[in-house]
């Protein structure tokens, strides 16, 4: 059985269709890539998964437990992380503070502290600037905040929004390098994103949005070669 | 020596008008709205203590405890049921709702009490403290050793705790809070909870010094209180207090040295001034805003 399973997913923001019947699955150890133009549904999937708005029919099951029907505020501890677009950190805060809210539902303090090792060794960057306000922090690094803020729940599954926007090159190649360590540690990643040729050369599989539809599936590296593909997403 | 008196004055009447500033400014923070009912909270907190103490002879202390409960019951309550169902209304619905919300208080008050004024014996029993020829009234020594503490207390609370890292998180961003695993909805109403058991002591407070209770009582204090939350910048904690307490002295001042019929004008004044020359309110800040 799937990890994450999507399920003929319908979403409505007021009148507006904008997730029309989607079904996808996510396996345990996979990164999976959802890419897509501007406004396809990208982002919408996401939010759908983790509550932040509600689907209208369908149904998205994590490790055999429907989401729709779980609040909001109890995924995070089923071992699901969100990464979302904008990165949305708490600009008012220290940097640890926002590590600290990572870990909101963990109970253990000793456990807590050893995640916060392991975040500031893949991050040390993060380590020498614990104590700065987040909201003073260049966009890369706001960005590796917002995924070690994600890595303080110690999840099973990251869903990560657009990890790479507004970021320069140098940056960007860092995050996905970051992106793929984690997944080779055990995490399973869910990863939306704009620039699909990065993308696709990290997944495994992928999944191709359109207006709210999928329209591709498949190996990432053969949706790589996809004259469709390759004319619509890679510029080529 | 007047000087002296007055700023005591001012640092007593400040000092209420701060603990209900707080309740301003953390609902502000968290829900971001005005709740312009919660002026009335003080005349409920008021009302309440009136009647544990002289109806049902509840000694002083247990009745402020009381006064307190049925005020964050009462916060938490018109939360649920006139303001949950608008969090994704327009900012002017939830205001005209929270004014719909102080006219219900004060007209339930009405009918409850009727207009007349009722009596609070002062629960107060401190005795005044002489310095010389200077008199430190007992409510004024527990109106501002109330206040220190609830301050105190309040900080350490919002910075140490977790409950208080969430509210940091939600006045921030409700949605990365939620994701973070923040329960929303309870995180809103443990500020209403505090905000209203402050407005509680506030009312207490206010009652002891000026011993009687109307239904109308909570109205011009928690417009003074909201002033004062303006004033120290909406969403601020400490600027809240600051605000408070700046009020505080100015109308006592002006009362004592320009004109008791002026005074309000002139508190209403100095708030017009700081919000063309700082928007934000003394302490408040500027979001900062990242692409």
């Amino acid at each position: 059985m799937a990890m994450l399973e999507i399920k003929d997913l319908n979403v409505y923001y007021g009148m507006i269709h904008a997730i029309k019947g989607i079904s996808f699955e996510v396996n345990e150890g996979e990164i999976i890539a959802l890419i897509g133009a501007n406004g396809a549904g990208k982002t919408t999937t996401l939010h759908t998964i983790t509550g932040l708005i509600g689907a209208k029919s369908g149904s998205i099951t994590f490790e055999g437990e429907d989401l729709l029907k779980t609040p909001p505020h109890r995924i995070v501890s089923m071992g699901m992380a969100h990464v979302p677009e904008g990165r949305r950190i708490f600009q008012e805060l220290t940097v640890l503070e926002n590590l600290k809210l990572g870990a909101y539902t963990r109970k253990d303090p000793k456990e807590v502290a050893e995640t916060l090792e392991t975040v500031y060794d893949r991050f040390p960057r993060l380590k020498e600037r614990r104590s700065q306000i987040a909201g003073t922090l260049s966009g890369g690094e706001q960005q590796m905040l917002a995924m070690g803020r994600a890595l303080m729940s110690h999840p099973k599954i990251i869903l990560m929004d657009e990890p790479s926007m507004g970021l320069s090159p140098l940056y960007v190649n860092e995050i996905f390098d970051i992106i793929r360590s984690v997944n080779s540690s055990g995490t399973t990643i869910l990863l939306v994103e704009q620039n699909a040729k990065k993308a696709l050369a990290a997944a495994n599989r992928a999944y191709v949005l359109e207006t709210g539809k999928i329209v591709l599936s498949g190996d990432a590296k053969e949706l790589m070669n996809d004259d469709s593909v390759k004319k619509a997403y890679l510029g080529e | 020596m007047e000087f002296l008196e007055q700023l005591i004055n001012g640092l007593n009447l400040g000092s209420i008008y701060a603990l209900i500033a707080l309740g301003y400014t953390m609902v502000y923070g968290i829900a971001k709205m005005l709740n312009f009912a919660h002026g009335d909270i003080i005349m409920v907190g008021a009302y309440t203590l009136s009647v544990a103490v002289s109806t049902f002879n509840v000694n002083p202390g247990l009745s402020i405890i009381i006064s307190m409960i049925v005020c964050a019951a009462l916060g938490i309550l018109t939360e649920k049921i006139a303001y949950k169902p608008l969090r994704k209304a327009s900012p002017l619905t939830v205001l005209i709702t929270a004014i719909g919300v102080s006219y219900f208080l004060e007209s339930l008050a009405l009918l409850i009490f009727g207009s007349k004024q009722r009596k609070v014996a002062s629960v107060i029993t401190m005795k005044p403290l002489s310095i010389g020829s200077f008199e430190l009234t007992g409510e004024s020594i527990v109106t501002l050793g109330v206040t220190i503490i609830i301050m105190v207390a309040l900080t350490l609370f919002i910075n140490k705790t977790k409950t208080g890292k969430a509210m940091l998180a939600v006045s921030e961003d409700k949605g990365a809070a939620q994701l973070m695993g923040v329960n929303v909805d309870f995180t809103i109403s443990v500020t209403f909870a505090i905000g209203s058991a402050l407005a509680a002591v506030a009312g207490t407070l206010f009652t002891s010094s000026y011993g009687f209770v109307g239904p109308y009582t909570g109205a011009m204090p928690g417009i003074k209180a909201f002033v004062a939350a303006v004033l120290g910048g909406i969403g601020s904690i400490p600027g809240a207090m600051l605000g408070g307490i700046i009020l505080g002295i100015i109308e006592s001042f002006s009362k004592a040295y320009i004109s008791t019929q002026l005074a309000d004008a002139i508190v209403f004044g100095v708030l017009i001034v700081v919000l063309l020359v700082r928007p934000t309110g003394l302490l408040g800040k500027k979001r900062m805003e990242k692409v």
